[in-house]
């Protein structure tokens, strides 16, 4: 049961020089859900790069059992998609042309358009509820709306792996969880591998199987949420003090920041 | 084609253009600062005879016609996939250095090799857009990213400003130099001919196929290198070829007519404006824009100062430079 589907040796990741990722190790098992959390600026986003081969790294990265060097960037986009930080979008693209596009690495230069990609695209609109959407201008979208057509256009590449870097930003707090549902009923029905960076540690604690802290480049924690969502691990992580209490609703660790509220501060004062 | 509804609308799009374009050729072989009468017009088209107005037909307007026919396209298409390639909505092929590879060109076969007849400069002009836009290309393209629009749109405009003036400079010191250049640097369909066309199609012919090769990956880079390569498209290759059609293109286009202002830079907007973003529908409307434009404005170039005419090149400065600033304002520049 536990196969690796993604991996990484030895990974060295950097730009101009100076390594962002100096020698990190890392096997993701297959149709898990594993979010990583962390500071701003710590490495996230670098991380889930170089294991999509967007940007290049030493060491190794392995997928499905395959040395990436070894595989084709086509044959990569088949197996592993990957949701960036605030895409952008051409103006004037519709949701449908851009979801559409999704289908790019499953298409030959002569056989352009089949069944199978028609099928994948009404799915993914399916299933982040944007048919209603489909022939609309991206940049005519909310930022909501907008994040949902990038998840389909991901969708649409059917991979088995599916890296997002911080799907839920600009989403109020029910569409957050209706793309995280989407996300667990991926992982639940089609057993797909997701990946996610986030940065709401309760989002993380609720849904992911596993959590991996990173701290400079580093992996700071790496378990499941129980083991990695502490207040030990949030003070070396994060540098801040936070309760930690069970969710009452799903019993996953819940998150209390400790700062003194300002209704608080405000009575401690003295009147001068 | 996912949305049916739009790729309907965009074929009918293209067949009123293609009937545009006919009319304007037609227009194009009828009308020039020398009258015919349109029944000899006729006559001299379906049975040519050997009179003095078919051979003005058949000799001038026709090569004249199937020339902005040709360069019209090649200069819309160029445009549009030079636009899509740095994804820049004020991008020209002028940007990889084409029209200032082509100009030193030029002014070396003048004032190196003395050489005044029209068609060596078409060699030396289309040996230089090739050369120096190649090395725009090996310059830009140095460093782990390869060649994004920012390098390339920084090392053409360094190495073209630095081509500019080396021509300058020889054209300051030879007066004669300076003559013949002058009449080249307007671009002009009238001396188009037939074997000048002829040899031109080859290289016309391998921009156009790259160029609706890279739709594809076009369309991928327009959402950014990294999301472009996440869909499998390599990159490199994607810039390379792009890159390469523009050259064949344009630099064919420069060296067979001389340098034509705006028309490259203008059709792709309209075309964006009549059709929307993606490339499968951007190149073909921009190849059908182009002729229109650029027979449109030669003819306009034959009648306004009968009996001696207006090159092309100076009517599509004039008259674009005041479109693109209507559709600047009109804002309909859309970001790419
Ligand atoms: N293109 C780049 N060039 C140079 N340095 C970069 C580049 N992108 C990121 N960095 C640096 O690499 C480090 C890690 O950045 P990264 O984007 O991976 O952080 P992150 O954990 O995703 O942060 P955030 O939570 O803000 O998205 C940062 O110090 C950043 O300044
Ligand atoms: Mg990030």
């Amino acid at each position: 049961m536990d196969e690796e589907a993604l991996g990484a040796r030895g990974l060295v990741v950097g730009y101009r020089g100076h390594e962002v990722i100096d020698g990190l190790d890392l096997a993701l098992m297959r149709g898990r859900i594993t979010a990583i959390i962390g500071a701003n600026g710590c490495g996230k986003s670098t991380l889930l790069w170089a294991l999509s081969r967007l940007l290049p790294s030493e060491g190794t990265v392995v997928l499905d059992g395959r040395d990436t060097a070894t595989l084709s960037t086509r044959e990569i986009a088949r197996r592993l998609s990957v949701l960036p930080q605030g895409p952008s979008a051409p103006e004037g693209l519709t949701v449908a042309d851009l979801v559409a596009r999704g289908r790019y690495p499953h298409q030959k230069w002569l056989r352009q358009w089949s069944e199978a990609d028609e099928a994948a695209v009404r799915e993914a609109l399916e299933r982040t509820n944007m048919t209603a959407f489909a022939g609309r201008p991206i940049d005519e979208l909310s930022g909501g709306q907008r994040q949902k057509a990038w998840i389909a256009m991901a969708l649409a590449q059917r991979t088995d792996t599916v890296l997002l870097d911080e799907p839920t930003t600009y989403l109020d707090i029910g569409h957050q969880a209706e793309v995280l549902d989407l996300l667990v009923e991926l992982n639940v029905s089609a057993g797909r591998t997701i990946v996610l960076v986030l940065h709401d540690l309760n989002q993380a604690a609720r849904y992911a199987d596993r959590v991996i802290a990173m701290e400079r480049g580093r992996i700071a924690a790496d378990g499941t949420p129980d083991e990695v969502i502490t207040a030990e691990t949030l003070r070396a992580v994060f540098g801040v003090e936070a309760h930690v209490v069970a969710d009452p609703h799903s019993g996953a660790p819940l998150v209390i920041p400790a700062s003194v509220p300002p209704a608080v501060r405000r009575a401690a004062q003295p009147t001068s | 084609m996912p949305s049916r509804g739009s790729a309907t609308t965009a074929v009918s799009g293209l067949v009123a253009l293609a009937i545009a374009v006919g009319v304007v050729a037609m227009l194009s072989i009828g009308v020039g600062s020398r009258f015919i009468p349109p029944d000899s017009v006729l006559s001299a088209l379906f049975s040519p005879g050997g009179g003095f107005y078919d051979n003005v037909i058949w000799e001038l307007r026709i090569p004249r016609t199937v020339a902005g026919l040709v360069i019209g396209a090649a200069l819309g298409l160029s445009g549009a996939v030079m636009q899509g390639l740095t994804r820049n909505p004020i991008a020209d092929p002028g940007i990889l250095g084409v029209h200032a590879g082509a100009a030193f060109g030029v002014v070396v076969a003048i004032y190196v090799f003395g050489l005044l007849d029209f068609r060596a400069h078409v060699g030396f002009a289309f040996a230089g857009a090739a050369l120096v836009s190649a090395a725009v290309w090996l310059v830009g393209s140095r460093g782990r990213d390869g060649a994004t629009p920012v390098k390339l749109a920084l090392a053409g405009a360094a190495i073209s400003a630095f081509i500019g003036s080396a021509t300058s400079l020889v054209l300051y010191a030879d007066s004669t130099a300076f003559d013949e250049f002058r009449f080249w640097s307007v671009g002009s369909l009238a001396g188009a001919k037939a074997d000048l066309l002829l040899a031109a199609a080859p290289f016309l012919a391998g921009g156009a196929l790259l160029a609706f090769g890279v739709i594809r990956g076009l369309n991928a880079l327009s959402m950014g290198a990294d999301v472009a390569r996440s869909l499998g498209q390599r990159v490199r290759l994607v810039r390379g070829a792009a890159a390469l059609a523009v050259v064949l293109l344009s630099g064919t286009a420069v060296a067979a007519v001389g340098p034509i202002g705006f028309v490259g830079l203008t059709v792709p907007h309209v075309a964006r404006a009549l059709a929307g973003p993606d490339h499968r529908r951007v190149l073909p409307y921009s190849a059908l824009l182009g002729p229109l434009v650029l027979l449109g404005a030669d003819i306009v170039g034959r009648v306004v100062a009968i009996p001696s005419e207006v090159q092309v090149g100076a009517i599509t400065a004039a008259v674009g430079a005041p479109v693109f600033i209507w559709f600047v304002r009109r804002r309909t520049v859309r970001e790419l």
